[in-house]
């Protein structure tokens, strides 16, 4: 790995400046990154730590939203979202392994935007708004394609506020090597509408199943999906499945998401 | 730059670059050589440790960011007499360990797990194993060791 200045600032507007450095680059629980910078793949000349960062951490809910501040890490999510938001907490709950959870949080998760990563899934059922230091963005702006997000450079995300639905599930057929799901969906109830949010399938990135979602709205049951088919065309294939097969999966993963709603 | 964390129990400070990985420090600057590192690319486990009594990898985060907390590796895991504590004896008397390269991991995540959860069922202490490989046991005996060690029927558990 490449050396680097590590710098550790305490406040959000400390951490905006520090990463005006031209090569500087945010570092939260590096389970992404920290691989990244091994392979060489990546040479920041400082990295800005956010987790020393308090007003970055913790979970709130009000008025039917919840806001997860952007250091927040996925075994904090697990716990704290259980009564309340319990797919979120369940979706939290199965990234990785219990050391990866303890580190990783929903910023750099969010942020990567991992073509497979599970938040995005969740962010894009849930119409979820990503809060930055400058702006607020509706996840179906935010999310541009594999690994690539509308942030800008040095932009920092300190929060994601999730309308809170009245059920939901997050299905992860796991790729047992890389403990990333091969293709998950999450499936989000609310009152007046259905949202359905696939990763690990598109070679677009994460995406809604808006064919799905109209479907459901009007009759909340597996049998209201069974006559559609997802196209292959787009779809990622490589060594662990086909593009048919990745399409296949998001019909039965829906499906028994919302089964289990 | 100097970086400072208690580490079993006693302060310990040391250099490090920004770059310095936490398994690094710990087994270079300070000698403390039985977190091992199977792979570096924070698939196996085998580095795990505890962070303010957290597991982590410590393959998979820097040095500097250890700065201040509390780290506990497998050297401040036996009793303070010296003896195998009830995980580690466990792991002994279960042949929960062939070659024992993955075993300082284990022994981390498992202690991390009955803290946590005391009573856990064969489905909770494989799934908190997602993350640590051994390439020897088949994990058979590791589970039975750490039923063991929470003080539950052994031969209940694992098909074979
Ligand atoms: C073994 C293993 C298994 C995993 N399994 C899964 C899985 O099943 N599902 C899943 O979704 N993920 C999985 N992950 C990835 C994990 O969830 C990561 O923690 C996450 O993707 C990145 O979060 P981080 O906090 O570690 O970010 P980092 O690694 O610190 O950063 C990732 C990127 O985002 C940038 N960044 C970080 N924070 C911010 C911020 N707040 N604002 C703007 N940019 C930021 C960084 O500069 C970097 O480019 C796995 C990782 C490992 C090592
Ligand atoms: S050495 Fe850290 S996970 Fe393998
Ligand atoms: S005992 Fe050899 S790797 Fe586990």
């Amino acid at each position: 790995m490449y050396n680097f200045e590590f710098v550790k600032p305490s406040s959000v507007d400390e951490a905006v400046a520090a990463l005006k450095d031209e090569d500087a680059q945010p570092l939260s629980g590096g389970q992404t990154l920290i691989p990244t910078l091994k392979q060489r793949l990546n040479q920041p000349s400082r990295l800005v730590s956010l987790l020393g960062i308090a007003d970055l951490v913790g979970l709130s809910e009000s008025g039917g939203e919840m806001t997860i501040k952007g250091a927040t890490n996925h075994a904090t999510v697990a716990a704290e979202a259980a009564s309340s938001f319990p797919g979120l907490a369940a979706l939290a709950g199965k990234i990785g392994d219990p050391a990866v959870r303890n580190r990783g949080t929903i910023g750099g998760s969010i942020a990567n935007n991992d073509p497979s990563a599970c938040y995005p899934a969740a962010a894009m059922a849930c119409q979820a708004t990503i809060v930055t230091n400058t702006r607020e963005i509706a996840a179906d702006d935010f999310f541009e394609g594999m690994f690539a997000t509308a942030l800008d450079e040095g932009e920092i995300v300190t929060a994601v506020r999730f309308p809170v639905p009245e059920a939901s599930n997050y299905q992860k057929f796991e790729q047992p090597a890389s403990r990333f799901p091969l293709t998950g969906v999450f499936v989000a109830k609310y009152a007046d509408r259905v949202g359905v949010g696939v990763t690990g399938a598109s070679n677009d990135g994460v995406f809604r199943w808006k064919e799905a979602e109209e479907a459901l709205a009007s009759n909340f049951s597996p049998d209201a999906i069974s006559g559609l088919t997802v196209p292959a065309d787009d779809m990622i294939s490589d060594l662990h499945g086909s593009a048919e097969y990745r399409a296949h999966l998001v019909k039965v993963l829906t499906g028994r998401g919302v089964a289990a709603c | 730059m100097k970086v400072t964390m208690t580490v079993n129990g006693k302060s310990m400070s040391g250099e490090a670059e920004g770059r310095t990985l936490l398994s690094s420090f710990l087994r270079e600057e300070l000698g403390l050589t039985g977190t091992h590192v199977g792979c570096d690319t924070s698939q196996c486990g085998a580095c795990t440790v505890h962070v303010d009594g957290r597991q982590v990898k410590a393959c998979t985060m820097f040095a500097a960011e250890a700065e201040g907390t509390d780290v506990t590796t497998i050297e401040g895991m036996a009793n303070a007499d010296g003896s195998l504590n009830t995980i580690q004896q466990a792991f002994q008397d279960y042949h929960g360990l062939q070659c024992g390269f993955c075993t300082p991991g284990m022994v981390m995540a498992a202690s991390s797990l009955l803290e946590q959860n005391p009573k856990p069922s064969e489905t909770e202490i494989r799934e908190h194993l997602h993350g640590n490989i051994c390439r020897c046991t088949g994990y058979h005996n590791i589970v039975k060791a750490i039923m063991a060690a929470s003080g539950q029927d052994v031969p209940a558990v694992a098909a074979e």
